[in-house]
């Protein structure tokens, strides 16, 4: 073995948190500045919520609670998944496909450093997200239980993890335009039927059972239960763990770089 | 452990490296050697197994045989120690299509300590006039010089250039060029893939041809050019094509008694190889004007890098 610590600084290289911070920011732009990722992230979201709550075109049994109660919590779970998922998922693909992943492994930054930024990214595009969907819904009368919103943030961070998981294992393993489309078919199932806005005791059929134990239903089920203050179920929390280890272990063994 | 039994200067060292892709030997048994402030060029048809030996000596690929050592360094097991040292423009760019080209440069300078000043390294390669530009609506010269910007923005010690002038323009490719020379004159052990002659014959201080996975010739341009069959001059003719080299090979044989080779690689262009000598051409003209033939050139003159690459790997295509 060399006897030079392994540590010690490259002269080289910037500090890893100062080469994290710029592919955090480098990807947070890219996000919020191609309009198509805006539109998926921001625009539907927001649409879906003032949709929701001004029209009564989808029936819900909010239990008693406020319709916009009751929607925005779901509206929130579905924003983490198209940037944890569908942008994220895309955006790897696309740049796996042209060698960006390739290039960037090759500079100090590393594929640790990569992996790195990606995640932060994703949690600033969803803090952007979380203020804009927020600040509508608060327009529109929504009242989250405060006590909540810890646990919340706590949901965020765990859906954000397997959804992103799952994104890297679908961009590493597919070809670019094959995650195009499964990603975006992929949303669109989880929004109609997942378990994100409707809960799943409200889905017809075999969904009823199957969809609390997808995380799409683990995390709206989670976040209504932390912000309508009934309590966050342990099952969400369960689900969405055991997701995240699946999906990571899955894209850890079966990504390609090439 | 290996030891590094690199001579002193030897900056990239790839003994017996093999890769297989489904069974393939893309890279079979393949040694390669660069120095320290010299262009090493790796020329090789599509298909040789260039970019494999580029990707595996930047750690972007594991060996399934052999060793590589960049700096003295397992370019995956040491891949930290060596990342700020290399630098790396890879045959599809690798770069990101929906952000600026200026903006590109500066995300990949932000991973050095100390970069190079990015003002000087634009206006030498052009690259004020797109800096403004999304990479999605780059020309591929454009490109091309947005990535050998990113290669050598972090100061690096050794560069590994992937085709480096594929789609430039003259002027572009000048620039590159040029810059390609000052890098080895301030010590930089470059090591560029290409099938362009010229660029070998321009840059390269040393040349490896590669064909099917192996070195199958090394050397200084001279020294390639030099080896191999018909050391003595062979002339190059330009005239009306069809014309029967069996009988022209036949009339230049009577007069010397000798062997002569005349071929028609491209319509109307044909070499005449043998003991060329100052009574062969006017047995040449001869023959040509006893068939009515007005030459449009003839020249005199070694074998060219081309003639050895085409020697060495065929004339068929791939």
């Amino acid at each position: 073995m060399s006897t030079a610590n392994p540590t010690a600084a490259h002269p080289g290289a910037a500090s890893p948190a100062r080469r994290v911070a710029a592919q955090a920011s480098f990807e947070t732009r890219a996000i919020l500045r191609n309009g198509e990722q805006l539109l998926v992230t921001i625009v539907v979201p927001v649409l879906l919520l003032v949709g929701l709550v001004r029209t009564s075109l989808v029936e819900l049994d909010t239990a008693g609670a406020t319709r916009i109660d009751f929607v925005t919590p779901g509206v929130l779970a579905l924003a983490c998944v198209t940037t944890a998922f569908t942008s994220q998922s895309i955006a790897t693909a696309f740049d796996r496909r042209n060698g960006v992943l390739r290039l960037l492994a090759t500079t100090p930054l590393g594929r640790g450093g990569l992996l790195a930024g990606k995640i932060l990214g994703v949690l600033a595009v969803e803090v952007v997200q979380v203020v804009v969907i927020g600040g509508v819904a608060l327009a529109l009368g929504w009242q989250p239980v405060l006590a909540g919103l810890l646990p919340a943030a706590g949901l965020l961070l765990l859906g954000t993890a397997a959804f992103t998981a799952l994104a890297l294992l679908l961009a590493g393993t597919l070809r670019a335009e094959g995650v195009l489309a499964v990603a975006n078919l992929v949303l669109v199932l989880l929004v109609v039927g997942g378990g994100l806005i409707v809960p799943p005791s409200e889905l017809p059929g075999a969904l009823a059972h199957l969809a609390a134990f997808l995380p799409s239903g683990a995390l709206g089920e989670g976040l209504r239960g932390a912000l309508l203050g009934t309590g966050v179920p342990a099952l969400s929390v369960v689900v969405l763990v055991a997701w995240t280890a699946a999906f990571g272990a899955g894209a850890g063994r079966l990504f390609r770089w090439h | 452990m290996p030891t590094t039994d690199a001579p002193s200067g030897a900056a990239v060292v790839a003994r017996g490296l093999r890769k297989t892709y489904g069974g393939r030997d893309v890279v079979d048994g393949l040694d390669l050697q660069a120095t320290a402030g010299a262009v090493t060029a790796v020329l090789g048809p599509n298909g040789a197994g260039k970019t494999t030996t580029v990707e595996c000596c930047e750690g972007l690929r594991t060996p399934d045989g052999g060793t590589v050592r960049v700096l003295g360094l397992d370019p995956v097991a040491d891949a930290v120690r060596l990342r700020p040292r290399v630098g790396v423009m890879l045959q599809d760019g690798g770069l990101p299509t929906g952000v600026r080209a200026g903006e590109m440069l500066r995300h990949v300078a932000a991973m050095y300590a100390a970069p190079r000043d990015l003002g000087e390294l634009s206006a030498r390669l052009g690259l004020d006039a797109f800096a403004r530009t999304t990479v999605r609506r780059l020309s591929g010269g454009q490109r091309q010089r947005l990535a050998l910007a990113a290669a050598v923005v972090g100061r690096p010690e050794v560069v590994f250039l992937d085709e480096p002038s594929a789609g430039l323009d003259p002027q572009s490719r000048h620039a590159v060029w040029d810059l390609v020379r000052e890098l080895r004159a301030e010590g930089v052990a470059v090591v560029l893939t290409t099938h362009l002659m010229a660029e070998a014959e321009d840059l390269a201080d040393r040349v490896h041809v590669v064909d099917h996975g192996r070195v199958i010739a090394s050397g200084s341009v001279p020294e390639l050019v030099a080896s191999g069959p018909g050391t003595s001059p062979t002339i190059r003719l330009d005239a009306r094509p069809g014309l029967d080299v069996d009988a022209l090979q036949e009339h230049l044989g009577a007069l010397d008694g000798g062997t002569w080779t005349v071929a028609e690689p491209s319509p109307g262009e044909y070499t005449v190889a043998g003991r060329t000598g100052p009574a062969t051409l006017a047995a040449l003209t001869a023959w040509l004007a006893d068939h009515d033939v007005l030459a449009r050139r003839i020249a005199v003159g070694r074998r060219t890098l081309e003639d050895v690459f085409l020697d060495l790997t065929g004339r068929h295509l791939r």
